[in-house]
C-alpha cells in the first residue's frame, strides 16, 4: 500500500502536468494534432491508475484540451471520480471539468446527485462553494428536482459566501424545475433584506430575472423594490431593480407614474453611464406604457433626449451607438422630440463606424417630414456617392426609397423631384436593388397621374442611355430599371415627345444582351410605341371618311411615306432578331408583334386606318385598386350570396347516414368528407394564387401594415391638381443638378403657397374673429405643405373608421362624454360592493400606487407580505390623501357633495381637451391610433377576475384562473379563502377530481385521490390566497372540475370536520395569455390564411367602446393591437400557442366581434364566452 | 449573460464559460462564428453588435478579446463593466496579467471567474471579497497538497 503511494508520486513526477502539456503544444505547432493524440493516449493511461492525484492531473489536462475543441465526453466517468475526491485540490479540478463539459445529454450526470448532495452539506464552505458553482453550469431537471431542498436550506446558511451562491443558483433550479419556485419564494423574498449586501444583490438579481420572464407575479413586490431603489447606492443592484421596474410598468401604468420622479432624479445625479443608460431606457419604457404621451411628461422626455444627445456627442463610440439606439425607441412614440436633433443624426452618418451609421439611418427613417424630406434625401445621396463598400451603399439606397415611399408617399410633395431622385439612383454601379428602383418608378408613374408626362420623358432619356446601363458588370442589378422605363414609355406613349426616337432606342441590337424578361417588355412596348406613332400620323392626316374614298387615300399613302412607315420598317428590320431569342417569352411576343406590324403595314398601304384597331389592343385605363375593394361593392338587391346555386349535395348527415349505409356500403360517407377537404384545399390554393397575383400585379396597392398611415381624402381623378411642367426644366439631365433644381422649385412653390394661404388665413381671421382654428399654428408646420401632386390612393379599408377624426365632430363627442360618465355612476357603485372580497394584493398595490411612498412606512411594510395582510381597508382611497394625478380615481361617493363643481370642472376640462386636441391635430399626424381618445375618456370601472367558487357558513372561496406560457400547458388557479365564521379553520385540504383533460399538480408521491393541503390556517375573519397548478391536455373546450374543500373548524367548544363542495370552471379564456402583438405581425397572421373565422354581434350595449375593449382585455386576456375610432383589432394566445385574433366594431348600441382562430373548436368556445361577456355590458 | 469567451488576436480560444447548456457541436459553431465576426471588426468600431437574437459585447485588452453574449434587455454598458472588472481581478491575482498567465494557469482564470459570476449573474461586486475567497481556497489547496506530500515523505 505504502509502496503504491510512493510509486504513484514518483510516477507523477515523470508525468506531464498541465504546464508541460501547454508548452508541448506550443512547441509542436506544425504537428499539433499528432502531438495531442499522443497526449490523449498518455492521459488515458493515467486515468487507468489508482492514484487520484494522477487522475486529477489527467482531468485537468483534458479540460484544457476540451477548450481547444477536442471531445472529452468519454472521460465523463473519470471526471466524476475526481469530483468525489476528498481533497479540495482534486475536487476543484473535477468540478471545473464537469462544469465545462457536462450538459443535459451527459448520461452519467445522474450518478453525481449523491456526491453533490454530500458536498453541499460539507463542513468546508469551499467544498460547498465549488459544488454550487459547478452545479450552476450543468444542472439538469433531475438534479434540480433532487437537490432543490438542499439548496433551499443553504439559502439560510450562516456564511454569506454560501448564501449568495445558493440564492443565485436557485434561479437555474427554477428554470429547470419550476415547481420549486413556490416553496422557495418566501425565503428568496426574505433574502432581499439580508444583512449581507452580496446576498441581497444576489436575491435582487434572481427576482429580476424571474420577473422578466413573467412580470405579472412580481407586481406585488413593487413597493419593496421601490424602497430598495430609493435606499440603495450600489449601482449593480440599482441597474437590476430599474430593469425590473421596466418589466413591471407595462402591466401597471400607475407604477410608471410613480417611478418617473425617482428615475429622473437618478438621471440628474448619477455619473455612472451604465446606470444613466438604464434609467433612460426605463423612463422610455414607462412613457411608452403610459402611451397617451401626457403633456406633463414632456419634461422627462426632454430630459432623456437631452442626455441621449450628450451620449451621442461623446467621443466614445459605444456611448454614441447606445444613444442612437435609445433615441430610436423614443422616436416611436415621441417623434417630435427627436426630430429636433436631426443635425446630430445626420452628423452620425459621417461616422467611421458602420454600425453607428446604420443606427443613424434607422433613426432618419422616422424623422422625415414633408418639410425636411428633400434635404435629408439630398444628404443621403451625398453619402451614397462617398460610400465605400457596396453593402452600406445598398443599405443607403433601400433607406432612401423606404424613407420616400413610407406611408403611401405621405412626405413626398413633389413627384418630379422624386422621379429625378430615382433616376439618379440608377447611376449606382453594382447595386442589387435595381428592382426596387424599378418598382418605385412603376408605382409612381401609375398612381400619380399628373407626373406621367414628366416620368415618360425621364424614362425615355434612360432608355436612350441604355447601352451604358447594360454594359459589363452592371447587367445583374441595375438593368431592372429598364424594365420599368420601357413599360412606362410604352404604356403612356401619348406623353412621348418623339416616340420614333424611343422606339429606335428600344430596338437597338445591344438590347438582346438584357435578361429575357426585360427584352419581353421591350418587344411588347415597341408595339405600343408603333401604335402611338401610327395614331399621331392618322390624326394629323385629314379624316379619310371626309375625303373621297379610294383615290385620295392611295395618294396619301403614296406621297407621304410618313413616320409610321419608317417605324414599321424599323420594326420589321429589328424584330427578327428577337424572334430568334432563346427566351420563349421574348420569342413568342416578337413573332406576334412582327405579324401584327406586317398586317398593319399591308392595311395601311391600302389606306385603311389601322391605328384605332391597334390601339384597341392596349385600351383600358389603369386604375389602382385596393385589395379589399370588392367589399365596397354593394350586394345587388335580390342576390343572396349565401344561397346555394345548385342543390346542396345531400341532406343533413344524420338523415342519410343509416339508410344509405345499408345499400351502398360506406361510399358516400367517405366521399363527402373528402370533397369537403378538397374544397378547403382548393380554397387555400386559390387564396394563395390570388395573393401571388396581387403581389405581382403592380396595379394593386400592397397592403401596408403601418398604423401611422394617413389616409388622405382621395378626391376624384379630375380633382388632382395638374402641375404645368416648367419647360425650362431640361428633360434630359438625369443627374444631381436635376434633383437640386426641384428642391429649389419646390421651395418657391411652397413659398408661393404660403403667401397665398397666409393671405387667405388673414382674411378668414378678420371675418370670423377668434374662430380661426389654425390661429396659433406656425405657417411652416408640416400639414400646411400641400403636395404638388397627389398619390392616387384608393383607401384600403372602409373609409369611415380610418378617416382621422374630423375636427368639427369632436366637440359633440366631448359633450357626450360627461353624460356617459354620469350614467355610469350607479353601476360603478354596485360593482364596488361586489368587489369587497377581491384580491387584496391588488388593492394593496393600488393603495401604494395612489399615495406617496415615504408617507406611510407602516403600510409599505405591511404590503411587503401581501398574502397575509387582512387589515387593509377595502375602499382603496382616503379622501384626505394627497394624490394630485389621481383625481379621477376618487370614489364617486366622495364626489357627490361636489357634484355641481365636478361637472363644471369636467366641462372646463373638456374645453381644455378640445383645445389640446385641436392643437395636436395641427401638430402632425396622430402618434398612435386610439391614444388620443383614450387620454380623454373617463377612467375604467374597477374590474376583477375573481369569481365566487363556493360559500357556506364558514368559508367563502373565490378564484381566478390564469395560464402561463412558462410551463407548457399549465394554468394556475389562485384561490382566495375567506373565513366567515368565528372558528379557526385549519387542516384545509383541497381535493379535486381530475378529469382526462385537467389534472391538479400534486406533490411528488401523492396519488390522484389525495387532496392537496392548503399551506395556511385561517383565523376568524381572515382571508388568504393559495395557488394551485393544473396541467391541461386540451385547451379547446371549457370544462368544469368537481372538488371539495375539507377543513377542521375549531373554536372554544370543540372542533368539527367540515366540507364544502365546488365546481371549478375553466373557461377557454382562462387558457389565453395576454400577449402583445405588433400590428405588422398581426397583419401577417391574418394574411396567412391559417385561421378560421366567425362572428358574434350583441345589441343593446351602452357601454363606451373603450370600456368594452377593456372588458375584453381583462376578462379574456386580449391585448389591443390597434384601435382606430370605434374599431379595434385584438390579439391573444393560448397556453398551447393557438393564435386568436379579434376585430371588434361598435355601431350604435351594438358591438360585433369577428373572431379568427387556428382551431374551430376553440373558436366556438371563445365566441360563446365573448357573447356572454358582451351581453353583460 | 449567456456565455463568455476569451480569444487571442489569432482567433485561438483561451477561455470559454457557458451559462446556458449547449451541446459541444453548437458551442464550437457559435465560437467559430463569433471569433470571425469580432476579429473582422475595425478597431475604431463600437463594442456592441447584434448577433442572432443576442447582443454581443466585446472588448480588447492587449492581445486578448473578451467577448460576452447578453440578452436583448440586458445593459451593454454594465456588461463592459463586468468584463473590465474581470480583467482587473485577473490583473490583481496574477500581478499585471498577460496572455501567457491565462494560458498556463487557465484553471485559475476559471476559478476567479466562478467567484465573480455565477450562472451568468454577478455574484460578488466587491473585488476584495472575490480575491479573498480565491486566496483562501488556494491556501486550502496548498495545505492539502502539503499534507499529501508529507504523507508521501512520511512513508
Amino acid at each position: 500500500m505504502a509502496l503504491k503511494m510512493v510509486k504513484g508520486s514518483i510516477d507523477r513526477m515523470f508525468d506531464k502536468n498541465l504546464q508541460d502539456l501547454v508548452r508541448g503544444i506550443r512547441n509542436h505547432k506544425e504537428d499539433e494534432a499528432k502531438y495531442i493524440s499522443q497526449c490523449i493516449d498518455e492521459i488515458k493511461q493515467e486515468l487507468r491508475q489508482d492514484s487520484l492525484a494522477v487522475k486529477a492531473n489527467a482531468v485537468c489536462k483534458l479540460t484544457y484540451l476540451q477548450m481547444l475543441g477536442y471531445d472529452i465526453s468519454w472521460a465523463a466517468f473519470n471526471i466524476i471520480e475526481v469530483m468525489s475526491a476528498s481533497k479540495f485540490t482534486f475536487k476543484r479540478v473535477g468540478y471545473l471539468a464537469a462544469s465545462q463539459c457536462f450538459h443535459e445529454g451527459t448520461d452519467v450526470i445522474m450518478l453525481t446527485t449523491n456526491q453533490i448532495r454530500k458536498d453541499l452539506s460539507s463542513p468546508s464552505q469551499y467544498d460547498t462553494g465549488v459544488a454550487l458553482t459547478g452545479l450552476s453550469c450543468f444542472v439538469t431537471p433531475d438534479l434540480a428536482r433532487d437537490l432543490a431542498n438542499d439548496i433551499m436550506t443553504l439559502m439560510s446558511h450562516t456564511k454569506p459566501y454560501i448564501r449568495k451562491k445558493a440564492v443565485l443558483i436557485m434561479y437555474k433550479v427554477f428554470l429547470k424545475y419550476p415547481e420549486s419556485l413556490r416553496p422557495a419564494f418566501p425565503r428568496l423574498k426574505e433574502k432581499l433584506e439580508d444583512p449581507d449586501p452580496g446576498v441581497q444583490s444576489a436575491a435582487v438579481n434572481v427576482i429580476c430575472e424571474l420577473a422578466r420572464r413573467n412580470p405579472k407575479n412580481y407586481l406585488s413586490l413593487a413597493p419593496l423594490f421601490f424602497k430598495l431603489m430609493t435606499s440603495s447606492t450600489n449601482n449593480w443592484v440599482l441597474i437590476k431593480i430599474i430593469k425590473l421596474f421596466g418589466a413591471l410598468t407595462p402591466l401597471e401604468p400607475r407604477l410608471g407614474k410613480k417611478l418617473i420622479e425617482p428615475l429622473t432624479n437618478l438621471i440628474h445625479s448619477t455619473s455612472a453611464m451604465s446606470l444613466l443608460y438604464e434609467c433612460v431606457n426605463t423612463v422610455i419604457a414607462v412613457l411608452i406604457s403610459l402611451s397617451s404621451g401626457m403633456p406633463n411628461h414632456s419634461a422627462s422626455i426632454q430630459l432623456c433626449v437631452q442626455k441621449l444627445r450628450i451620449l451621442i456627442e461623446d467621443s466614445d463610440q459605444n456611448l454614441k451607438y447606445l444613444g442612437l439606439l435609445a433615441m430610436s425607441k423614443i422616436l416611436r412614440t415621441h417623434p417630435k422630440s427627436v426630430q429636433a436633433h436631426k443635425d446630430l443624426v445626420l452628423q452620425c452618418l459621417d461616422d467611421k463606424d458602420e454600425s453607428i451609421r446604420l443606427r443613424a439611418l434607422d433613426l432618419l427613417y422616422g424623422m422625415v417630414s414633408k418639410k425636411n424630406l428633400m434635404e435629408i434625401v439630398k444628404q443621403l445621396l451625398q453619402h451614397v456617392d462617398k460610400a465605400e463598400g457596396t453593402a452600406y451603399r445598398d443599405e443607403l439606397l433601400t433607406k432612401i426609397i423606404a424613407i420616400c415611399s413610407q406611408g403611401n408617399y405621405q412626405h413626398v410633395t413633389n413627384f418630379q423631384w422624386y422621379i429625378s431622385i430615382l433616376v439618379e439612383l440608377t447611376r449606382l454601379e453594382g447595386t442589387r436593388h435595381g428592382h426596387l428602383i424599378a418598382a418605385q418608378m412603376l408605382d409612381v408613374a401609375i398612381r400619380v397621374k399628373a407626373i406621367r408626362a414628366f416620368a415618360v420623358a425621364q424614362m425615355a432619356a434612360l432608355l436612350d442611355s441604355a447601352p451604358l446601363l447594360a454594359s459589363g458588370a452592371r447587367r445583374n442589378g441595375i438593368c431592372e430599371v429598364l424594365y420599368a422605363a420601357a413599360w412606362i414609355c410604352g404604356e403612356f406613349s401619348e406623353h412621348l415627345q418623339e416616340p420614333q426616337q424611343t422606339l429606335a432606342a428600344m430596338l437597338r441590337p445591344r438590347v438582346s444582351a438584357l435578361p429575357g424578361h426585360i427584352q419581353a417588355v421591350y418587344v411588347q412596348n415597341a408595339l405600343k410605341l408603333y401604335t402611338a406613332v401610327l395614331q399621331r400620323q392618322e390624326q394629323a392626316a385629314p379624316d379619310p371618311q371626309d375625303a373621297p374614298p379610294d383615290a385620295d387615300a392611295d395618294a396619301d399613302a403614296a406621297d407621304a411615306p410618313g413616320a409610321a412607315q419608317e417605324a414599321a420598317q424599323l420594326l420589321l428590320e429589328r424584330l427578327p432578331q428577337f424572334v430568334q431569342s432563346a427566351d420563349l417569352e421574348v420569342q413568342e411576343r416578337a413573332s406576334c408583334v412582327l405579324q401584327l406590324v406586317r398586317q398593319a403595314q399591308k392595311l395601311q398601304a391600302r389606306g385603311v386606318p389601322v391605328a384605332a384597331e391597334l390601339s384597341a389592343l392596349f385600351a383600358g385605363e389603369l386604375n389602382p385598386v385596393a385589395p379589399k375593394a370588392q367589399k365596397k361593392v354593394p350586394v345587388p338587391e335580390g342576390l343572396d350570396l349565401d344561397a346555394w346555386i345548385n342543390e346542396p349535395p345531400s341532406d343533413s348527415e344524420a338523415e342519410d347516414e343509416r339508410p344509405r349505409a345499408m345499400f351502398q356500403e360506406d361510399e358516400p360517407r367517405h366521399a363527402r368528407p373528402k370533397a369537403q377537404e378538397a374544397d378547403d384545399e382548393e380554397l387555400a390554393r386559390r387564396r394563395e394564387a390570388r395573393r401571388q397575383e396581387q403581389a405581382n400585379n403592380p396595379f394593386y396597392i400592397k397592403s401596408c401594415p403601418s398604423p401611422q398611415k394617413l389616409y388622405q381624402d382621395a378626391p376624384g381623378v379630375d380633382h388632382i391638381p395638374v402641375v404645368c411642367i416648367d419647360l425650362s426644366v431640361p428633360l434630359r439631365v438625369p443627374g444631381l443638378p436635376a434633383s437640386e433644381q426641384y428642391v429649389k422649385l419646390e421651395e418657391e412653390r411652397r413659398h408661393r403657397q404660403r403667401a397665398e394661404k397666409g393671405g387667405r388665413k388673414h382674411r378668414k381671421k378678420d371675418k370670423a374673429g377668434r374662430g380661426g382654428r389654425r390661429g396659433g399654428s406656425l405657417p411652416d408646420s408640416d400639414e400646411d405643405i400641400a403636395p404638388a401632386q397627389r398619390v392616387d390612393i384608393v383607401t384600403e379599408e372602409m373609409p369611415e373608421r380610418h378617416r382621422p377624426v374630423a375636427p368639427p365632430k369632436s366637440p359633440k363627442k366631448e359633450a357626450a362624454a360627461p353624460k356617459e360618465r354620469k350614467s355610469k355612476k350607479p353601476k360603478k357603485e354596485k360593482g364596488r360592493g361586489r368587489d369587497r372580497d377581491r384580491d387584496r394584493k391588488a388593492q394593496a398595490l393600488d393603495l401604494w400606487l395612489c399615495s406617496t411612498p415615504p408617507a406611510e412606512p407602516a403600510e409599505s411594510t405591511a404590503l411587503g407580505t401581501p398574502s397575509l395582510d387582512t387589515e387593509v381597508p377595502t375602499a382603496p382611497q382616503q379622501p384626505s390623501e394627497p394624490c394630485p394625478d389621481e383625481g379621477d380615481r376618487e370614489p364617486e361617493a366622495h364626489k357627490k357633495p361636489h357634484k355641481r363643481k365636478k361637472q363644471r370642472q369636467e366641462k372646463e376640462r373638456s374645453g381644455r381637451d378640445k383645445k389640446s386636441r385641436k392643437k395636436r391635430a395641427e401638430d402632425g399626424p396622430p402618434l398612435g391610433t386610439g391614444a388620443l381618445e383614450e387620454a380623454e375618456e373617463e377612467p375604467l370601472p374597477p374590474m376583477s377576475s375573481y369569481a365566487l367558487l363556493a360559500e357556506n357558513d364558514f368559508v367563502r372561496m373565490t378564484y381566478e384562473v390564469r395560464g402561463s406560457l412558462q410551463g407548457g400547458s399549465q394554468v394556475t388557479v389562485s384561490l382566495v379563502l375567506e373565513n366567515l365564521s368565528s372558528h379557526v379553520l385549519k387542516s384545509l385540504e383541497l381535493g379535486v377530481l381530475d378529469s382526462l383533460n385537467a389534472r391538479l399538480a400534486r406533490p411528488p408521491g401523492a396519488s390522484a385521490h389525495d387532496g392537496v393541503p392548503v399551506p395556511f390556517q385561517l383565523p376568524p375573519g381572515v382571508s388568504n390566497e393559495a395557488q394551485f397548478v393544473f396541467s391541461i391536455q386540451s385547451v379547446l373546450t371549457a370544462q368544469k372540475l368537481k372538488g371539495t374543500l375539507s377543513f377542521i373548524a375549531k373554536n372554544d367548544e370543540g372542533s368539527t370536520h367540515e366540507k364544502l363542495d365546488f365546481k371549478l370552471a375553466f373557461t377557454c379564456s382562462s387558457y389565453l395569455v395576454t400577449t402583445p402583438c405588433y400590428s405588422d405581425a398581426f397583419a401577417k397572421l391574418l394574411e396567412s390564411g391559417d385561421l378560421t373565422g366567425s362572428c358574434v354581434k350583441v345589441d343593446g350595449i351602452t357601454m363606451t367602446f373603450r370600456n368594452v375593449l377593456a372588458k375584453i382585455c381583462f376578462h379574456h386576456r386580449f391585448s389591443v393591437v390597434e384601435r382606430v375610432g370605434s374599431c379595434a383589432s385584438m390579439y391573444s394566445r393560448s397556453i398551447q400557442g393557438h393564435h386568436v385574433c379579434l376585430l371588434v366594431k361598435q355601431a350604435e348600441q351594438s358591438v360585433s366581434v369577428d373572431v379568427k382562430c387556428a382551431d374551430a373548436t376553440l373558436l366556438g368556445s371563445l365566441l360563446d364566452e365573448l357573447r356572454a361577456t358582451l351581453s353583460a355590458c | 449573460m449567456q456565455f463568455m469567451l476569451l480569444f487571442s488576436r489569432q482567433g485561438k480560444l483561451r477561455l470559454q464559460k457557458w451559462y446556458v447548456p449547449l451541446s459541444d457541436k453548437e458551442k464550437k459553431k457559435i465560437t467559430r462564428e463569433l471569433v470571425q465576426t469580432v476579429l473582422a471588426r475595425k478597431p475604431k468600431m463600437c463594442s456592441f453588435l447584434e448577433w442572432r437574437d443576442l447582443k454581443i459585447v466585446y472588448k480588447r485588452y492587449a492581445s486578448l478579446y473578451f467577448c460576452c453574449a447578453i440578452e436583448d434587455q440586458d445593459n451593454e454598458l454594465i456588461t463592459l463593466e463586468i468584463i473590465h472588472r474581470y480583467v482587473e481581478l485577473l490583473d490583481k491575482y496574477f500581478g499585471s496579467v498577460c496572455e501567457l498567465d491565462i494560458i498556463f494557469n487557465f484553471e485559475k482564470a476559471y476559478f476567479i471567474l466562478d467567484e465573480f459570476l455565477l450562472g451568468g449573474e454577478v455574484q460578488e461586486t466587491s473585488k476584495k471579497n472575490v480575491l479573498k475567497a480565491i486566496e483562501q481556497a488556494d491556501l486550502l489547496q496548498e495545505k492539502t497538497e502539503y499534507v499529501s506530500q508529507q504523507e508521501v515523505l512520511w512513508v
